[in-house]
């Protein structure tokens, strides 16, 4: 018995870890593909609203945000409790949404410019009169793709 | 010569020990930063701007199926009061008229919603009517497009080939015109 148990103590060897880096980087590669850098802190607060006839939008470099809500409370001393627009990481007005759109129109190929999407993520509590007003100015500014960003809804 | 080839050998082994460390901080890192969430949502071909106001006077009343909301987010939809949750099924009888009846679109080529909203209408009311809208024409292209040869159990969705979907749209196309909002109710 005592024989037994020896030998197999002996036998099992160090497992090899030399595979172990190439699973990392496997799992790394797949997070460093999958990662969007958040680039710009929220300053209001957003819950997009529930909807089912989704549509994905595929390249995010394709993609700017247009924030609307209340701004959160560290914040209400400076901007009020109304809702505001966020463009980037500045409150702004809705006069400032032709020169956000381009400033982003040149960071993308020129071939691709038809095919850019703003992306509305407005708060389910906001009224229309200002998402109405983002959307004249999106209008005037020649933006026509637009996505109302909401969140599927559970059954 | 021989000399020199055993000396080589000495120094050919890298340690790769701490290349697993290394992947590792990398790991956590992009781990910490990663958001995954895909943005997904409804997404609109707003009209181009004009400064010119369409009459809707000029289209023949039957054709137009016109749906309000309200500051209060009540609906009131071809003139009478609705619920959202029967807007689907009406829009899809206004555009589809399967018994000809006189009061609903001739035909779904001819068919147009019409949505109007307040400027105190909450966006969650907007969404969901814009959602129910969509929905039904969403099903009745699912619908059209399974009377189609080789198409009879699928789903319409981006993933179909553009030129099938193209031909199912031009039979029934989305027309959804949003009429400048009344400014009641605005904070």
């Amino acid at each position: 018995m005592s024989k037994f148990t020896k030998k197999r103590g002996k036998a099992s060897p160090a497992i090899s870890t030399a595979s172990l880096p190439d699973i990392i980087f496997m799992l790394l590669f797949f997070f460093m593909v999958v990662t969007v850098m958040r680039s710009s802190d929220r300053l209001v607060d957003v819950i997009v609203p529930e909807a089912t006839e989704l549509t994905k939008l595929e390249k995010k470099s394709l993609v700017n945000q247009i924030y609307i809500g209340k701004p959160k409370d560290q914040y209400r001393d400076i901007y009020g409790t109304s809702p505001r627009i966020q463009l980037n990481d500045k409150i702004s007005d809705e006069d400032d949404i032709p020169i956000f759109l381009e400033k982003h129109k040149i960071k993308v190929p020129e071939n691709q410019r038809s095919k850019i999407t703003s992306s509305l993520r407005v708060d389910g509590e906001v009224t229309m009169g200002i998402v109405q007003d983002v959307k004249t100015a999106l209008r005037k500014a020649n933006q026509l793709k637009i996505n109302y960003s909401t969140r599927p809804k559970a059954n | 010569m021989l000399k020199r080839k055993k000396n080589n050998r000495v120094s050919n082994e890298v340690n790769a020990g701490s290349m697993a460390d290394i992947a590792f901080l990398l790991l956590i890192f992009f781990l910490v930063t990663t958001t995954i969430d895909i943005d997904k949502g409804i997404t609109v071909k707003l009209p181009p701007w004009s400064n010119e106001e369409v009459d809707p006077t000029k289209l023949n009343k039957r054709n137009v199926f016109s749906v309000l909301v309200n500051a209060d987010d009540q609906l009131l939809v071809r003139g009478e009061l609705a619920e959202v949750e029967q807007l689907r099924e009406r829009t899809k009888e206004f555009i589809a008229n399967p018994e000809k009846r006189e009061d609903l679109a001739e035909k779904p080529t001819k068919a147009i919603i019409s949505l109007k909203n307040d400027r105190g209408t909450s966006y969650e009311t907007y969404i969901q009517v814009y959602n129910e809208l969509k929905a039904a024409y969403n099903e009745l292209w699912t619908e059209k497009l399974n009377t189609m040869p080789g198409y009879s159990d699928a789903i319409f969705n981006n993933e179909l080939p553009l030129e099938i979907r193209r031909q199912v749209r031009a039979e029934i196309p989305f027309v959804l015109s949003e009429a400048e909002p009344t400014n009641f109710g605005e904070e």
